[in-house]
């Protein structure tokens, strides 16, 4: 109860608490209360009159049965009534019931409003603090309206005393949060900078805490208070203890404000005067001075509010991130921390360093504590500690420690908390994949991690994995003998089954010539598995088995018996019923050459985002903080995993690395299932939804959940200039068998591109994504074709609709060409755009290729070797006898050979190891017909080339594209 | 089975505490106390689970009791052992208070090891107990023979009687009490009605008697009805009565019950409860609770009640009690009654009406003025009118038709017994919606 001033004690107030005091069962209370409650409504009934006093004891009453837990549907208007009192009690208790009990929507509020507008202009400070009390507490919003023009007054004029002005900052404070919105900016704001100068230090506490939100708003308005604010910390850190009288707490000179003020500095970049940053740098040394002196108490008080200070003061010097010294011995003084006895300590000290370790200047340092941190990692009791370590070891992670603190982890995670075994295994998987040592190590990383927890290792990751074993073709045979090896474990996780039998399904035969691992030994270990999987797994070692049928015919009858099985052929699951069905009648029926085809190699997977890490940051919001400061900062990146696997073609729109294409029936080349598909959904009205389903160009459209992978971003130029962009040209060439993907990419901004061509005409559609949380202003993007170009080709670009592209949104831009003679040059895209007041241009070549524009072509051999021969004119022919950049392999090319456009011709050329194609070049003003042969050489791994065509410039263009593709 | 029992006072004070089994741990006793006592809300539920341990919990007064296990017990069985343990201690003490509590606890711990073994509940019979557990502790004279007939009594065959009981004069009170359950609309539909009875018996008959006893049960007078006296039947109309279930002393044979519909036992000695039953039909309903409330304006009510008597003009009934519920934010009540006394009971939200006593067939109103402080709460809920009494006969209709008595090596015969018969009807939850 509020204290009553002597000799204005209420008695029968007390005698009735003393009574609820003295009951002895919850019945008798209730009892009790409900005597005292119809005794009050027979004291209030509209006729009788109370005195001031008697109304302020039975409001009082109210008050106390209400907060042990009663109901009160009466009395307000008593309460509202003893506001316009003048006895100081009897205002306090009415307030007090008002705070406590008056709703923010009650039909009362304007009396109340009015009663505090009262109050505010009165004489006594007493009855001014009351009432900005009143609003504090209760604070809605349309107290604020009413209010928010009387409040700053008080805070500004010089006469009001200093606790009034503590209670309105506190007070305009509260009304600001509520609704920030109705709190005017006026010329008050920059008076209330002022404040921090004030004599009276709790003014500058309170005054520090507003000014600190009203700047997180609006940070221009208040950039005078940053030199305020150093010289009062530095006047609070460098003095004297008897400077401070109440404001020494403990020893320390004023911790609250101190923490304060280094809160406000956060808001602002580091200060560009050098006196005022000599000065702050000043301060922050004193801090970090101190916390090496001896404790001046034992009390924890005094530690308390010192490292209160230390560890805002490191806060500060993480977020300026300019001064090397200070942020070493800012991680030295953490390091100390981290063995202190205190678990709050090192928690703090842990999380702290997280930050430190993404800073460039300290790097170093921390990393000098891994040993100690992955002690704390297998000694600490505390669980959120633990977990603080296993985020500092992800944060420290880089090349040079990667394969240490990998299997730290994957030592710890047999023993590690069911509750963070999770999220250690996606950090694991990530940083095996972001610092490879080399392949067969992530290889066996992954593997480990699929052994050791099983059961916490997502989708995502087993994915992953497949997908990296299937883009790089060096581990595809380490990866097979590796998983057969796994899979021989007695006991093994479905997550291993299922990654055991993607991998054998497509690389078995690399292993097979050793007798330990013949294709029946292989068929057998999986088929072991076969009855223990749940239904989807199942339905994935079936597209394995189809896929043995077309690697080793010779075990193709026990194949057959196991598709033919009846558990499976009458399923009760659908899916895996189909499955049997049309595999098994897929492999009676289609002829070896199909079954070549259909069930051929899976094509490399188109690079997109790390799944993996998209995951991790949706499960912990507040890492992708940490890591989106720490990949900004970083200016260069060690080439990782999606770098080098980028340059592979795109072939399938599969999301997930299941054989999809298996499991269509119709034997249809690869490629051309899948130009069905894009062909079904490529309508331009459709485009943008549709995208989601091809990856990389589609990831800022994905929403905000799966935020773009910034691992593989090389640095891009930023400066203003006309080169073109250094990823420009390889990405470029990429696009010549394929029409879908990123154009480009760099920390800011990701291009990607779907494009549909018909005859002549061909439609772009460029998407514009933001990766970074600020907007682009300006963003112009503009087509030109240079020199001879702007005659070959017509092309129309449709304006943006608005110049400015939000954080994490994307844009989209349509782009509609025409190819009017041949041409040899590309269109150029070049982009301006001004990011936080810096103007960025990038410069890309469009890709838009001469073969883009052709037209397959089927004829018999008589007619072809026709017209090989009518084309024999110096001019007509190019031929090309050229080492082979990528191994040579019959599948990849023939895909390649398709996605340029060229129609083959099997059975013309006697020899099956060549290829033989046909096309048109649909121009608007001519249509160039082209035929091709290729002719790999096995041993010397060499090609020859030879390109017959009616025009001399058409030949020489595309011999030079097709020389880039192989 | 039962892990432990605790006893608490209306503070959550551990007063008596016992342990049977291992699985309970001293927390149990924390655990009930912090989260059942001085729970935020009241606990409405005699079940609680905290943490895999379950608590069966009854209130006497002031003082809890409660059952702790950690095993899925049958919760019927603990409460009639809970219930059994109450009437147990009262028949030795009293009243169930902290005090009485206090001054006998070792009487209480003596009890507690007899009535349940490692958890299981044993013999509670209060007279059979009393032989051998007494306030003054055991006498030391207590014979070899006498101890000897101790045990065999307990192991034998009916354990709830000793042999060798003699009587000057043979005695037996029977009394059929029974609590009348109703809820009626306010245009006199009754909702729902039931009456629960119960057949006590003080019986003091020597030597080993065999007794049979016969009641209007509509299933028993079916069946031996026809044959025997069909004239009877008709005689009276409604005669018998439909029982819904009922529950006997372990004294009566089952399966004699079952093949015959007779009850026949060899009753303990001293007082007992022979059997519970329930109905559900034909209930004559002893009082009829008219009410009429008129709401004039948001600062008045106007309520009047009338009650009606309905039943023999002869008999007398006791002990009435109206209560009519008045809305939270009365702030006068004026009241007007022609008998009895009415009052407004600010602490329970209600005018209460008294009256001694009623006879048969006649009606008595009452009418009462609220006034309301105005409130901008939602509507009064209007809780129903409820009703307490006392009638001297049973609701139910049912009638004691006979109780014999035989003992065959003894020289008394049923003729020689004095037998008495009492019925007392009482009201229940009475209740009628206005």
């Amino acid at each position: 109860m509020p204290t009553v001033a002597k000799g204005d004690g209420m008695r029968g107030l007390a005698v009735f608490i003393s009574d609820i005091r003295n009951c002895k069962s919850k019945e008798a209370e209730q009892k009790r209360i409900n005597k005292e409650l119809a005794n009050i409504r027979s004291k209030f009934k509209g006729d009788k009159t109370l005195d001031g006093y008697n109304k302020k004891k039975y409001v009082c009453k109210l008050l106390f049965i209400f907060l042990l837990g009663h109901d009160i549907d009466f009395g307000h208007m008593e309460a509202v009534n003893l506001l316009s009192s003048n006895k100081y009690t009897e205002k306090q208790i009415g307030y007090l019931f008002i705070s406590v009990l008056v709703n923010t929507d009650s039909a009362l509020i304007r009396l109340i409003i009015q009663a505090i507008k009262n109050d505010l202009e009165a004489r006594h400070p007493v009855h001014i603090c009351l009432a900005l009390q009143c609003i504090a507490n209760i604070g809605s919003k349309e107290m604020a309206e009413a209010l928010t023009k009387e409040i700053p007054k008080l805070i500004v004029s010089g006469e009001t005393i200093d606790a009034v002005k503590q209670s309105a900052c506190l007070c305009l404070l509260r009304l600001f949060r509520t609704s920030p919105e109705t709190v005017p900016p006026g010329e008050w704001t920059q008076r209330v900078g002022h404040l921090l100068n004030d004599q009276h230090l709790g003014v500058v506490t309170s005054a520090t805490s507003l000014i600190h939100t009203l700047a997180q708003k609006t940070p221009e308005d208040f950039k005078p208070c940053v030199q305020l604010a150093i010289s009062r910390l530095s006047r609070i850190v460098t003095s004297s203890y008897t400077d401070l009288q109440d404001y020494t707490y403990y020893f320390v000179p004023a911790p609250w404000l101190s923490v304060k003020l280094l809160r406000l500095l956060q808001v602002y970049p580091p200060p560009e005067d050098p006196a005022l940053r000599g000065r702050l740098n000043e301060c922050l040394e004193t801090i970090l001075n101190k916390a090496q002196e001896p404790p001046k108490s034992k009390k924890v008080q005094h530690s308390n509010a010192k490292n209160a200070v230390l560890f805002e003061a490191i806060n500060l010097i993480i977020h300026h991130d300019t001064e090397p010294s200070l942020l070493v011995r800012a991680c030295n003084q953490l390091g100390q921390f981290l063995q202190h006895r205190e678990t709050n300590l090192r928690y703090l000290a842990l999380e702290s360093m997280c930050l430190l370790a993404s800073s460039e200047f300290s790097h170093e340092a921390v990393k000098k504590h891994m040993d100690t941190v992955i002690t704390a990692l297998k000694t600490e009791r505390d669980v959120s500690v633990r977990q603080r370590a296993v985020d500092l070891l992800y944060g420290m992670c880089d090349k040079s420690n990667a394969e240490e603190i990998v299997a730290e982890m994957l030592s710890y995670l047999e023993t590690a908390d069911y509750s963070i075994r999770e999220e250690m295994v996606l950090k694991v998987a990530i940083l095996a994949e972001k610092y490879p040592v080399d392949y067969t190590w992530y290889v066996d990383t992954i593997l480990n991690l699929i052994r050791i927890a099983g059961d916490y290792v997502s989708d995502e990751v087993w994915y992953r994995v497949i997908q990296i074993v299937i883009n790089r073709d060096d581990v595809q045979g380490y990866a097979a003998k590796v998983v057969f090896e796994a899979l021989q474990a007695p006991a093994c996780h479905e997550n291993m089954v299922k990654v055991g039998g993607y991998i054998l399904g497509e690389f078995g035969n690399l292993i097979a010539g050793d007798q330990r691992s013949s294709p029946m030994v292989q068929f057998q270990l999986l088929h072991s598995k076969y009855h223990l999987c749940s239904a989807p797994t199942r339905g994935l070692l079936l597209s394995t088995y189809i896929k043995f049928i077309n690697l080793f015919p010779e075990i193709k009858g026990q194949l057959q018996d196991v598709l033919r099985n009846n558990n499976n052929l009458q399923n009760a699951d659908a899916e895996l019923q189909q499955r049997a069905i049309e595999y098994l009648q897929l492999s009676t029926v289609a002829s070896q050459d199909v079954l070549a085809t259909v069930l051929e190699e899976m094509p490399p997977f188109p690079e997109r985002e790390s799944s993996i890490l998209a995951k991790l940051k949706k499960k912990k919001p507040n890492v992708s903080d940490i890591e989106v400061v720490k990949e900004g900062k970083k200016s260069s990146n060690p080439p990782t995993l999606n770098n080098s696997a980028a340059n592979t073609p795109e072939a399938t729109p599969a999301s997930a690395p299941v054989p999809v294409m298996a499991a269509a029936p119709a034997p249809a080349p690869v490629q051309s299932a899948s130009d069905d598909l894009l062909g079904l959904s490529a309508g331009p009205a459709a485009a943008a939804p549709v995208t989601n389903n091809f990856a990389a160009p589609a990831a800022p459209a994905g929403g905000g959940g799966l935020l773009v992978d910034v691992f593989d971003t090389p640095p891009a130029q930023n400066n203003v200039s006309t080169a073109l962009a250094p990823q420009a040209e390889e990405n470029f060439f990429k696009f010549a068998i394929k029409n879908n993907g990123v154009l480009f990419e760099n920390e800011l901004l990701q291009i990607g591109v779907k494009a549909e061509y018909k005859g002549n005409l061909g439609r772009l559609g460029l998407f514009y994504g933001n990766k970074t949380s600020y907007p682009f202003q300006f963003f112009t993007p503009t087509v030109s074709c240079p020199g001879e170009l702007a005659s070959a080709m017509n092309v129309q670009t449709k304006p943006l609709d608005v110049n400015t592209v939000e954080g994490g949104a994307q844009v989209q831009q349509i782009i509609n060409v025409e190819c009017i003679a041949d041409f040899v040059d590309a269109p150029i895209l070049s982009i301006k755009f001004s990011y936080s007041g810096s103007m960025q241009q990038i410069n890309l070549m469009l890709p838009v290729m001469l073969n883009k524009f052709f037209e397959p072509v089927e004829m018999d051999a008589t007619s072809f070797f026709n017209r090989w021969k009518q084309l024999s004119s110096p001019g007509q022919e190019e031929q090309k006898i050229f080492k082979a950049s990528f191994p040579i392999n019959s599948d990849t090319s023939r895909t390649k050979l398709l996605g340029f456009g060229f129609g083959l011709l099997d059975g013309v050329d006697p020899n099956p190891d060549n290829f033989v194609g046909a096309g048109i070049i649909k121009a608007q003003s001519s249509q160039v017909g082209c035929l091709l042969r290729l002719e790999p050489n096995m041993q010397a791994q060499m090609y020859r080339l030879t390109l017959r065509t009616s025009s001399k410039s058409v030949t020489t263009r595309l011999a030079d594209l097709l020389l880039k593709l192989f | 089975m039962i892990g432990g029992l605790f006893i608490y006072n209306h503070k959550g004070e551990v007063l008596i505490s016992r342990v049977y089994r291992d699985d309970i741990g001293r927390n149990a006793v924390d655990a009930f106390r912090v989260n059942v006592i001085h729970a935020r809300q009241q606990v409405r539920s005699p079940v609680t689970n905290i943490a895999r341990t379950s608590f069966f919990h009854i209130k006497r007064s002031n003082i809890w009791l409660a059952c702790v296990t950690k095993q899925n017990v049958n919760a019927g069985l603990v409460f009639e052992f809970l219930n059994k343990m109450v009437e147990v201690m009262q028949s030795y003490f009293g009243k169930i208070s902290e005090d009485n509590i206090k001054n006998n606890f070792v009487l209480i711990y003596e009890l507690l090891d007899e009535i349940l073994d490692f958890g299981y509940p044993q013999n509670a019979d209060t007279s059979i107990l009393k032989t051998f557990i007494t306030q003054t502790g055991i006498k030391a004279q207590v014979t070899k023979e006498e101890q000897s007939q101790i045990t065999s009594q307990v192991t034998g065959q009916i354990s709830w009687r000793r042999e060798g009981i003699k009587y000057r004069r043979n005695e037996l009170f029977l009394d059929v009490l029974e609590n009348v359950n109703l809820l009626m609309s306010p245009q006199g539909q009754v909702l729902s009605a039931h009456v629960a009875g119960r057949i006590v018996m003080k019986s003091y008959l020597s030597g080993m008697p065999e007794c049979k006893f016969g009641i209007n049960d509509k299933l028993v007078l079916d069946k031996s009805g026809r044959s025997d006296d069909p004239s009877k039947v008709s005689a009276t109309g409604k005669s018998s009565i439909a029982i819904d279930d009922c529950t006997f002393h372990q004294c009566v044979r089952l399966s004699k019950f079952e093949t015959e519909h007779s009850i026949s036992f060899i009753p303990p000695d001293g007082e007992y409860e022979l059997m519970r039953y329930r109905t559900t039909k034909d209930i004559s309903l002893p009082f009829r609770v008219i009410p009429l409330v008129r709401e004039v304006g948001r600062t008045k009510m106007e309520v009047k009640v009338v009650i009606k008597s309905n039943f023999k003009p002869s008999l007398l009934a006791q002990k009435i009690e109206v209560r009519i519920p008045t809305p939270l934010n009365t702030s006068g009540v004026q009241v007007i009654c022609m008998k009895g006394k009415a009052k407004y009971k600010a602490s329970e939200n209600a005018i209460v009406w008294k009256l001694k006593r009623m006879g048969g067939m006649k009606e008595s109103q009452i009418s009462a003025e609220i006034e309301l402080l105005p409130s901008d709460k939602k509507k009064w809920s209007r809780p129903p009118i409820s009703m307490n009494f006392e009638v001297p006969f049973a609701p139910s209709g049912l009638k004691v038709r006979y109780l014999k008595v035989f003992e065959p090596k003894l020289n008394y015969s049923d003729h020689d017994v004095i037998k008495w018969v009492r019925y007392i009807g009482r009201s229940g939850l009475y209740e009628t919606r206005c």
